[in-house]
């Protein structure tokens, strides 16, 4: 245990770039052209005497006193959303982290050959892989939700302070908002990113750990390849093998998953098919865990597994440093 | 006294070449065994069998341990440098030593911190910001300070300069080896380790050529220096090797009896590089 914790510090004195100062500073980047947008806003609303607000001519305070409960929820909603959009944003920073993060994880240690001193100390190849894929699929989206969290707290205060010079009172609308329901979503959503993740960690450390050289090319090239011959067949005619299927789901799990919410998209399909006020309801944690009652996710965790263990094979086998 | 290392029958085939064949060796405790051939023999592979990094066919048997089925628990025993530039990069003083003293069972840290003290290295310096002296420095501090019964150095001072070179052999002979503690070291630079070495192995095209201690080979092969008259009298004695030199020849004498050699001319001990030239001969033609 102390062992992989002190790996699992390794990996993050290593790629403290990506996975600490990457959601960082697109968290504060976030702010910041939302306050310019704000700014702007402001600036040219005040030039052209332009009022802020849903109507021309009436007091957004009043505008807000005069909306129904349906519509304050819908504005409550949409505060939640803009909290949320945020951590949409640090997410797929994230995610690009953690791909090549985990194509790397067990590559460029062989390239460089620091492979041999790691190799010198008593680690098994199982605690190694291990913490890393811990780093991946749990503490650094850990540190995301954290961000993603505080940008979002400071996006509504931002907002709400804004508002207020409007007449708003500050706590009015933030009552309407759910932070904590928001909040409670993205931490609840990690173990589920964790299982999500593991056939694409999965299969590029495999990746990481197999290739001699340019794994990326690898990772990339042999799904895709394969899907090209599948779709061509198809186009030929022959209707043994949907190459829809393969595409969805095989090709996007093996390469897309390290994106969170991935396991929202069959819901997405049915609910916000033609009805988008139920985008607040979307982002919820009965939403998000009703995808463990479907096959796909436990089928790719365990394909998942399977490839980390092969991924551990290669790692105490492969003899090319 | 119980053996390190015991291989017997140790092969390894490569795709297209053969880079062990049917080796057996041992080695006991408390040696400085010098591993020396020429590039391409197989020293680095039979240093892969020792440390569990490669597969092979054979028997290998380290501190009583199968380096193929029980590599995690046998780590903990031993130690390698592999060469001067497999630290990695990223990492900092403070963070290596911090990592090896939490992973490690059997680390000193005073140890290491000690040893620190007597170089420029800093705590905060990371190791891509050193030169290649100052990272073997590091490595070999943090060698140093683990508790091991086998250290493995596989051409540790490649690319250093002499003055890191010397200082790197004198730390190893007085700060870490004791009458516990064996080294196998394999180098090009024959010169500086000779006076180290307590025993000897040559090995080429993944065979042992040659594998004694350094007295025995003292009795075994002896230099000759002939003058020209009796330079005709020491080539029946059929030398390994012969070479001029100020008009005179020098003779290197395989297992000769020694009284013999002396109506020749002054014996001396051959030095481990032209014991190596003459037992190489031949390697790249």
């Amino acid at each position: 245990m102390k062992t992989v914790y002190w790996l699992v510090k390794r990996e993050f004195w290593e790629h403290r770039g990506g996975f600490i100062w990457a959601p960082v500073i697109t968290g504060i980047v976030f702010l910041i052209l939302n306050l310019m947008g704000i700014v702007s806003g402001e600036v040219l609303g005040a030039r052209h005497g332009f009022h802020f607000g849903p109507l021309e001519g009436e007091d957004i305070a009043s505008k807000i006193r005069s909306l129904d409960p349906h519509q304050l929820q819908q504005v409550g909603s949409a505060l939640d959303l803009a909290m949320l959009s945020s951590s949409f944003l640090i997410s797929v920073v994230f995610a690009f982290v953690v791909f090549f993060y985990c194509l790397g994880a067990l590559y460029d240690d062989r390239r460089d050959r620091s492979i041999l001193f790691w190799k010198s100390l008593p680690i098994s190849d199982l605690a190694t892989v291990l913490s890393k894929v811990i780093a991946a699929v749990l503490i650094a989206p850990i540190i995301v939700v954290i961000c993603g969290v505080l940008t979002g707290l400071a996006m509504l205060l931002l907002f709400t302070i804004t508002l207020s010079f409007h007449g708003v009172s500050l706590w009015s609308l933030l009552a309407l908002a759910h932070p904590f329901q928001v909040v409670g979503f993205l931490i609840g959503s990690i173990p589920l990113y964790l299982l999500w993740a593991l056939p694409t960690v999965g299969w590029l450390m495999l990746c990481s750990s197999w290739s001699r050289s340019k794994p990326f090319l690898w990772a990339v090239v042999i799904p895709v390849a394969l899907g090209v011959m599948i779709s061509w067949f198809n186009l030929m005619g022959s209707a043994g093998f949907k190459s829809n299927w393969y595409w969805r789901d095989i090709v996007a799990r093996v390469l897309f998953s390290v994106f969170p919410g991935g396991w929202l998209r069959d819901t997405a399909a049915q609910q916000l098919g033609d009805n988008p006020d139920h985008i607040g309801n979307f982002f919820t944690l009965s939403n998000s865990y009703a995808v463990l009652a479907t096959p796909d996710i436990w089928i790719g965790a365990a394909a998942g597994i399977a490839m980390l263990a092969g991924t551990v094979w290669f790692r105490r086998w492969r003899d090319d440093s | 006294m119980n053996a390190v290392v015991t291989a017997s029958g140790l092969s390894k085939h490569y795709k297209n070449a053969l880079a062990l064949d049917n080796v057996s060796f041992q080695i006991p405790a408390g040696r400085i065994v010098g591993l020396i051939g020429p590039n391409g023999a197989g020293k680095t592979t039979a240093l892969k069998a020792i440390l569990g990094l490669t597969d092979f066919q054979g028997q290998l048997n380290v501190l009583g341990l199968d380096p193929r089925s029980q590599r995690d628990k046998l780590m903990e025993e031993v130690c390698f440098i592999a060469d001067v530039a497999v630290l990695p990069r990223w990492i900092r003083v403070r963070e290596a030593i911090d990592f090896v003293a939490n992973i490690h069972p059997r680390f000193n840290r005073a140890k290491c911190e000690a040893f620190l003290a007597r170089t420029k290295l800093t705590p905060d310096q990371r190791v891509k910001q050193m030169s290649k002296g100052m990272i073997v420095q590091l490595h070999l501090a943090l060698v140093m300070a683990i508790d091991a019964k086998l250290l493995v150095l596989d051409e540790p001072t490649l690319g250093l300069d002499i003055l890191y070179r010397k200082q790197f052999y004198q730390n190893l002979l007085e700060d870490y080896f004791d009458e516990n503690k064996t080294i196998i070291v394999t180098t090009h630079q024959v010169e500086e380790i000779e006076h180290i070495l307590t025993d000897l192995m040559f090995i080429r095209d993944g065979r042992i050529v040659l594998n004694t201690d350094m007295e025995a080979m003292g009795e075994r092969f002896a230099e000759v220096m002939v003058s020209a008259d009796m330079a005709a009298t020491a080539r029946q004695l059929k030398p390994l090797d012969e070479r001029q030199i100020f008009g005179k020849s020098i003779f290197l004498f395989d297992g000769v009896d020694q009284t013999q050699l002396r109506a020749l001319g002054e014996i001396r001990r051959p030095s481990v590089s032209d014991l190596f030239v003459a037992t190489m001969k031949g390697t790249y033609a």
